[in-house]
């Protein structure tokens, strides 16, 4: 004990000239889309301190990770250091991650939005440092808006016309491929999302209060959901039914969908070879209800920790704040337009560049929504499963809104409470 | 034998014996009893040497879960339409390759391809190939103008259990062509010479000697594929994630133990999936009379 204490007090700065005498390895977790920017921030980072980061891929469903992750933290495993972190995950794992609040420098802990990083102190501890910023966005078809003179749309009823106009017509012009709006409504983790964004912003609640009420059965959720239903078969293919982000995005990027929801990394993926949307694309905060409710995106920030078990403690918390710190995070701004969680970098003329919509996006996570992972804690993932299996059924016909919603609620009821 | 010597026979066995047995309590009792043990506690993953014993409340908690009773109905249902278009499919396919047709050494070893697969693999590549969107399977069907649009086969919660079933056919017929195809082999062509040279026809042929003396192996092949059937789990996994149209009593256990945490009531469900794989095959047994024929 006293020698761990030892170690997490030795500056950084020293570690960092010792590097390049003793170089050492740390295994680091990356998500399966962003495999090419972590190996860059490797490269980086190996240039800097002469120490190894070895990448290892995530499973393509990040919720797969969940179970890895665990299997590693439960058997205590020295094999793995840095952790790629979802914010609804921070609860489940917090008591197998190191606090990082001494370990990385208090100057570079405050660059970034200060909401985000006070969704990792758990307990006391700093849990994890933030990577960058996810919200739901939608993503349109200029060249199609402007081609059929129409407005980028503020509300979902307005998305839901302007989306079958578009689509009829183009279908009617011989793509008899296309469809209005692409999203994922898979039963799984994201349509909680999905289905999250629509019932915030038409003023339906966010599942549960902040206090932990159960506000899911009302009549704004019913319609929110009402309206999502009528979409499967009209503007949106059945197949959505089981599409994920992945999925979605094939159809959206091969120029079958005019409305696409998506996070923000599909802004840099629709404008790179393969896709067949290159220049045609717009990116807005999500639509509301009606008017005078707020866009609300599901706020979805990704961070980096460090394993209690690793052996490295040290040179593990120097890689996370050098891949959670400015060079990087700008690094996947301008490479991949992913959206910083540095407040600096929204300033910045080169990310602007890449992102001319970043002003919006930041009025986009100060209105967005969160998952109620804050209440219920280690339960979160018993609640959003009740919930998206529920919402599941109802868009695909087999139960019916309102009931399924009084049900829901109940079952609400029992699952809620953190142990 | 002198009873010294019989004796002695008996302790070279159990040497032999006890690499095997070590290693079974290693890998099958050991965890088998972890799991019951836990099934009794209120443990929770994260940090499982943390507990209290809360005595049977776990199994009673997994009984009264709709969801776990809509997961036996799944499971049954998949497992009992896959296995027996898998036998019948695998029957005809063995008599075939069991006539002396030509290239029938390259058919047999082409037939064993899909179960060369990786689960997972063959999965993922049949959900791109029934997309919606961009699936062959569309294609074609709308090529032959069956249909004017792709029809969403993994989406419908109708259809997705039929795709399952029709995945795993396509999967793992060729195992129990293999099986059946071994149990042909021993059967004498002495016996059917003697019945052609008597004028019995072919049907009855089949009818009175082919399946009967072939009943042993297509046992067996029904008992592994139905035991493995009701453990199926990487399949509706990979293709629906958590849909409660495909999720199997493996699933849900996954989920409560994994997803949510829950190592007490997880391992219950657990325990109950392996209380049902046992039932199922101790009527298996049973029905089959496989512990008896095996001895004839």
């Amino acid at each position: 004990m006293f020698n761990r204490k030892l170690a997490f007090s030795l500056p950084l700065l020293a570690l960092m000239g010792a590097g390049a005498a003793h170089a050492e390895t740390v295994s680091v977790f990356c998500a399966s889309t962003e495999f090419e920017l972590c190996t860059k921030a490797a490269a980086a980072w190996k240039e800097k301190t002469g120490n190894e980061a070895k990448i290892n891929k995530m499973p393509a469903l990040l919720d797969d990770a969940i179970p890895l992750y665990q299997q590693l933290l439960a058997a205590k495993s020295t094999d793995v250091d840095v952790l790629f972190l979802d914010v609804i995950w921070l609860g489940m794992f917090k008591n197998n991650l190191l606090d990082l609040s001494t370990v990385v420098p208090k100057a570079d802990q405050d660059q970034h939005f200060a909401s985000t990083l006070n969704a990792a102190k758990l307990d006391g501890k700093l849990v994890a440092m933030p990577a960058y910023m996810d919200v739901g966005l939608m993503f349109y078809r200029k060249d199609l808006l402007e081609k059929y003179g129409k407005p980028a749309p503020k509300t979902w009823e307005e998305l839901t016309a302007t989306a079958k106009e578009i689509q009829d017509k183009e279908r009617a012009d011989g793509k008899s491929d296309m469809w209005g709006y692409a999203w994922q409504a898979k039963s799984f983790e994201g349509l909680t999302c999905d289905a999250l964004e629509l019932i915030s912003s038409s003023g339906g609640g966010t599942i549960l209060s902040d206090d932990g009420k159960v506000t899911i059965d009302n009549p704004a959720a019913a319609g929110a959901l009402t309206l999502a239903k009528s979409w499967i078969g009209t503007i949106s293919p059945e197949g959505v039914l089981n599409y994920d982000e992945e999925a979605s995005r094939a159809v959206f990027e091969s120029g079958n969908a005019v409305f696409h929801r998506n996070w923000p990394y599909v802004w840099g993926t629709s404008q790179t070879t393969g896709s067949a949307v290159i220049d045609k694309v717009g990116m807005m905060p999500l639509p509301v209800g009606k008017a005078g409710e707020k866009s609300s995106g599901c706020l979805g920030p990704m961070y980096y920790g460090v394993s209690k078990f690793s052996t490295k403690p040290d040179i593990a918390a120097n890689f996370v704040d050098f891949i959670t710190g400015p060079d990087m995070q700008k690094m996947r701004a301008v490479d991949a337009a992913f959206n910083p969680s540095i407040t600096a970098l929204y300033t910045d003329p080169d990310v602007l560049k890449k992102i001319p919509f970043l002003k919006d996006n930041q009025q986009a996570f100060a209105d967005s929504a969160s998952r109620p992972s804050g209440y219920t804690g280690t339960s979160y993932n018993r609640v959003s499963q009740a919930f998206y299996r529920s919402v599941h059924d109802m868009l695909s016909g087999s139960k019916e809104v309102e009931s399924s919603l009084k049900d829901l609620a109940a079952r609400l009821e029992k699952l809620k409470e953190s142990r | 034998m002198s009873a010294k010597l019989a004796r002695r026979e008996h302790r070279t066995a159990w040497l032999f014996l006890t690499p095997l047995v070590l290693v079974m309590l290693m890998v099958a009792v050991w965890p088998l009893g972890r799991t019951f043990f836990f099934s009794f506690t209120d443990a929770y993953l994260d940090d499982p040497t943390v507990y209290g014993m809360v005595g049977i409340s776990n199994f009673i908690e997994v009984i009264n879960d709709p969801a776990w009773w809509s997961a036996v109905r799944n499971t049954l249902t998949f497992a009992v339409i896959s296995v027996a278009i898998e036998t019948l499919l695998g029957l005809g396919i063995a008599l075939l390759l069991n006539e002396a047709i030509p290239g029938r050494g390259l058919l047999r070893a082409a037939i064993l391809v899909p179960w060369a697969i990786p689960v997972v693999v063959a999965t993922k590549i049949w959900e791109w190939m029934l997309n919606d969107q961009f699936g062959v399977f569309n294609r074609i069907l709308i090529s032959l103008g069956l249909i004017d649009h792709g029809i969403a086969w993994t989406a419908s919660s109708s259809l997705i259990m039929g795709v399952v079933i029709f995945i795993d056919v396509w999967m793992t017929t060729p195992f129990m062509v293999l099986l059946i195809l071994a149990g042909l082999q021993t059967i004498p062509g002495e016996m059917m010479e003697a019945a052609e040279v008597d004028g019995i026809p072919a049907w009855k042929r089949f009818w009175s000697i082919t399946l009967p003396l072939l009943k042993p192996a297509i046992g067996v092949a029904v008992l592994f594929r139905s035991l493995d059937a009701i453990r199926m789990f990487d399949l509706a996994y990979v293709l629906a994630a958590s849909n409660q149209n495909v999720m199997t009593v493996s699933i849900y256990a996954r989920d409560r133990l994994i997803s949510f945490q829950e190592l007490g009531v997880g391992s219950a469900a657990s325990t109950w999936v392996f209380l049902l794989v046992a039932l199922v095959a101790i009527i298996l047994i049973g029905a089959l009379r496989l512990d008896r024929s095996a001895g004839e």
